[in-house]
């Protein structure tokens, strides 16, 4: 009789395992579940143009809307599709409420099966200059052209608030709806400023003063969130070199120019932070605060003065006191010569709302950002948000808070007067890396203005040459 | 049991086998290969360009310093980790009334066991949350502690100073996981064999002695495999980081890799870049554990 040869020893197995391994990994390249997939071009519904239906909707296509659920939740666009549905019965309308857009939408949009209407937002949006440099934003000009709900004689481009054109223009189109109106004040509680008699300033030197005089009471003048929102503080320190030098300060430095950033008024703007820092002027330990931590000691009455954007109070909505009152005022100018008047305000509309280039309904995205836009449309959005729409003749029906009412009026005095600046949405590593990280650096009193200037500078040149980064102009 | 036998092995394993393929090698060849491209994560437009995003990643110095920052992490935390889990599973293992020979521990084991493994249940994500409190400049427990004492020179904005950020974090970590790894080498302890205790008490061994020369060199494997898992956490750190520091600390100064990986793909759009990042952290990773498992190689002691 033989003896049976032994079985697979453990050794002999794992080495044919590894084999067999190896052998299955070529085959893994016909795997359908790829990032690496493949997508085909879509074609868009197309319907007939009419009075009724200016942009040539196809009454029987789906919408697929995909809205980012943030501090101003989804319930105004459950309205918004209402209004679609009302005007296109047969379309069936899906909608997708999520915080995660960037995570969740790349497949779609790689596998060019993207949504008809993507509010791109949230610290999780896609980043704008890489979604329009990769073609992927249908060109909004026929919207624009197109005459509004509520007047057919009036453009759609007309009713726009200043600075939504520009803000939602890449490469020279216009490709995305920046839907809400922020505006970017100081903030401070109206009650404790008329306790102490207390007036908001209005040049750099009655801030100095008055900053001084708060200490003394001793409250910190000014609060502010190093360890992620340093950033906030760039809306006093170059919005005071803006209003000093004019619109075209923050024009040269969103188009990289050389020396942008060692303009003199920049420079003093910046000296300003650092002689604020120097007298101790923000709150001790903002360095190692988050923004909602440095937000909830100043509606505790810790500090004074808060520098941000007017989501502000839906922030704090619950943790600052009933009768807080929560009052914007425009930063102040250098000094009186400035190019610029006091009431200027830094605007910046927000929410950027896209249809996908590749979306199967082009044209009903583009129907669905008009019915946005209409008086109906927009007044609904105010009053569940208590925001302001980019779009003129939106009436809030909600009862205007106090941080509602006091932007709404800064608005008003400041009226054509409005400026921004783009560095912050166009170059975001560049922002958030270099300017924020910077910032953070100097209101630690880790750095001097000088040395602030210089490496932002340098950083900005940097970038400038660097060929892995689309540009932008203004 | 001749006949057919490979056949019966591969059925056996074709499943797991094509899980594994699917799930986990596919995934890597396919980061390598987008590595060696420049793709921006929301379109089919991808370029070959080779070796460029691992040229452009050895001359970036914020990819060095997050390194920096993992390695810090990969050297500090798991040896304090295992050296206080290590203290603590001797005391109330081998420690106590009984000698080198009494097992039980000194009093009140029973409900120190209980207690250490608390840290860990907490989730890194609630634990970072609770931390950051705790760190508070102002109305931290830390600094009211310290002020309590009058060590008002020693309160300071822990993660706001470039100096203490980073210690600050360890802490966490290393609050976080000692309990895990008391129970495990709790567990390899009780597992020692008695008479070779027996012996060494014998030649007239202190428990210092003991400890040295037995528990220590008996441990060894469950040292090692210990810290290989927690290394390998250690060179990701992005939970708790990203809950306590999103934007990479002072001045930058607790960024770690994967949190740059994470920006550079998603807010930056340069996937490609990304998983050039991720193939080296996983190069990195690899050599860690094979170091460490080659270090102190010796005959192996079988009870």
């Amino acid at each position: 009789m033989n003896r049976p040869r032994p079985g697979l020893d453990r050794r002999q197995f794992l080495q044919r395992l590894a084999a067999a391994g190896l052998l299955t990994v070529p085959g893994a390249g016909v795997l359908s579940a790829c990032a690496t997939g493949g997508g085909g071009p879509a074609t868009a519904a197309q319907g007939d143009v009419s009075a009724q239906n200016p942009l040539g909707v196809a009454a029987d296509a789906g919408l697929d809307v995909v809205i980012f659920k943030g501090g101003y939740g989804d319930e105004y666009a459950l309205f918004h599709e209402e209004l679609y549905k009302k005007a296109y019965p047969q379309a069936q309308v899906e909608h997708t409420a999520t915080t995660q857009i960037a995570q969740e939408l790349q497949p779609r949009f790689v596998a060019g099966n993207p949504p008809d209407v993507l509010d791109n937002s949230g610290a999780q949006k896609i980043d704008y200059a890489t979604l329009a440099a990769e073609g992927q934003c249908a060109d909004l000009a026929p919207l624009l052209d197109a005459p509004t709900v509520d007047d057919p004689n009036v453009k759609i481009r007309d009713i726009l608030l200043p600075g939504v054109l520009e803000q939602g223009t890449y490469g020279g189109k216009f490709v995305m709806l920046n839907y809400v109106y922020a505006a970017f004040p100081m903030w401070y509680s109206k009650p404790l400023f008329e306790k102490n008699g207390w007036q908001p300033p209005t040049t750099l030197d009655e801030m100095l003063a008055l900053c001084e005089q708060i200490k003394a009471t001793g409250i910190s003048p000014w609060a502010y969130g190093g360890t992620n929102a340093a950033d906030y503080v760039l809306d006093l320190s170059l919005g005071m070199s803006v209003k000093q030098g004019g619109p075209d300060v923050a024009k040269k430095i969103d188009n990289l120019e050389p020396a942008a950033w060692q303009q003199d008024v920049v420079v003093a703007g910046v000296q300003a932070i650092e002689e604020m820092v120097r007298k101790g002027y923000f709150m001790p330990g903002s360095e190692a605060l988050k923004h909602t931590e440095a937000q909830t000691s100043w509606v505790q009455g810790k500090a004074a003065f808060y520098v941000s954007g007017s989501w502000l109070e839906n922030e704090m909505k619950g943790i600052a006191p009933p009768d807080f009152t929560m009052t914007a005022a425009p930063v102040p100018v250098l000094d009186s010569g400035s190019a610029l008047p006091v009431t200027a305000l830094r605007t910046q509309p927000t929410e950027a709302f896209i249809v996908p280039a590749r979306a199967k309904n082009v044209n009903g995205g583009l129907e669905y950002l008009r019915l946005m836009m209409s008086k109906e449309g927009a007044s609904k959005f105010a009053e569940l948000t208590a925001s302001v729409p980019s779009v003129k003749g939106a009436d809030a029906g909600a009862a205007a808070t106090p941080a509602l009412q006091s932007v709404t009026a800064a608005l008003d005095a400041a009226g054509s007067d409005v400026f921004s600046w783009q560095v912050n949405t166009w170059y975001v590593n560049f922002y958030k890396s270099v300017l924020q990280q910077q910032l953070g650096n100097l209101l630690a009193g880790r750095i001097d203005a000088n040395t602030f200037i210089s490496t932002v500078q340098s950083e900005a040149d940097k970038l400038a040459a660097d060929q892995n980064v689309p540009k932008f102009q203004r | 049991m001749r006949y057919g036998k490979y056949r019966f092995i591969a059925g056996f394993l074709a499943i797991p086998l094509l899980l594994y393929v699917v799930f986990v090698v596919s995934p890597y060849l396919q980061a390598i290969y987008i590595s060696l491209t420049d793709w921006r994560g929301f379109s089919q437009n991808r370029n070959f360009v080779g070796l460029a995003n691992y040229v452009d990643l050895l001359g970036d110095t914020r990819f060095w310093r997050a390194m920096w920052h993992n390695l810090l992490l990969l050297i500090v935390v798991p040896v304090v980790t295992l050296a206080i889990a290590l203290f603590l599973a001797t005391m109330t293992t081998l420690a106590g009334r009984g000698g080198a020979l009494g097992r039980g521990g000194v009093r009140g084991s029973r409900f120190y066991q209980i207690v250490f493994v608390f840290p860990y249940i907490v989730p890194l994500v609630i634990a970072g949350l609770l931390f950051a409190f705790f760190y508070n400049p102002e109305a931290g427990l830390l600094n009211g502690l310290l002020r309590l004492v009058g060590f008002d020179w020693l309160a300071r904005p822990w993660l706001g100073d470039t100096t203490f950020a980073l210690p600050a974090v360890m802490a966490v970590l290393i609050w976080a996981f000692v309990g895990f790894y008391f129970v495990v080498l709790s567990a390899a302890m009780k597992a020692l064999p008695i008479d070779v205790f027996e012996a060494a008490v014998l030649d007239g061994a202190g428990q210092v002695r003991t400890f040295m020369s037995i528990t220590l060199p008996l441990l060894t494997d469950s040292l090692k495999a210990s810290y290989i898992y927690l290394g390998i956490m250690m060179l990701d750190g992005f939970t708790l980081l990203q809950v306590m520091l999103p934007d990479g600390g002072p001045d930058g100064s607790t960024e770690v890799v994967a949190q740059y990986l994470y920006r550079a793909a998603f807010t930056d759009g340069r996937f490609g870049y990304a998983s050039a990042m991720g193939v080296a952290l996983c190069l990195v990773t690899l050599v860690l554990a094979i170091v460490i498992l080659r270090a102190g190689r010796r005959d192996r002691v079988e009870f």
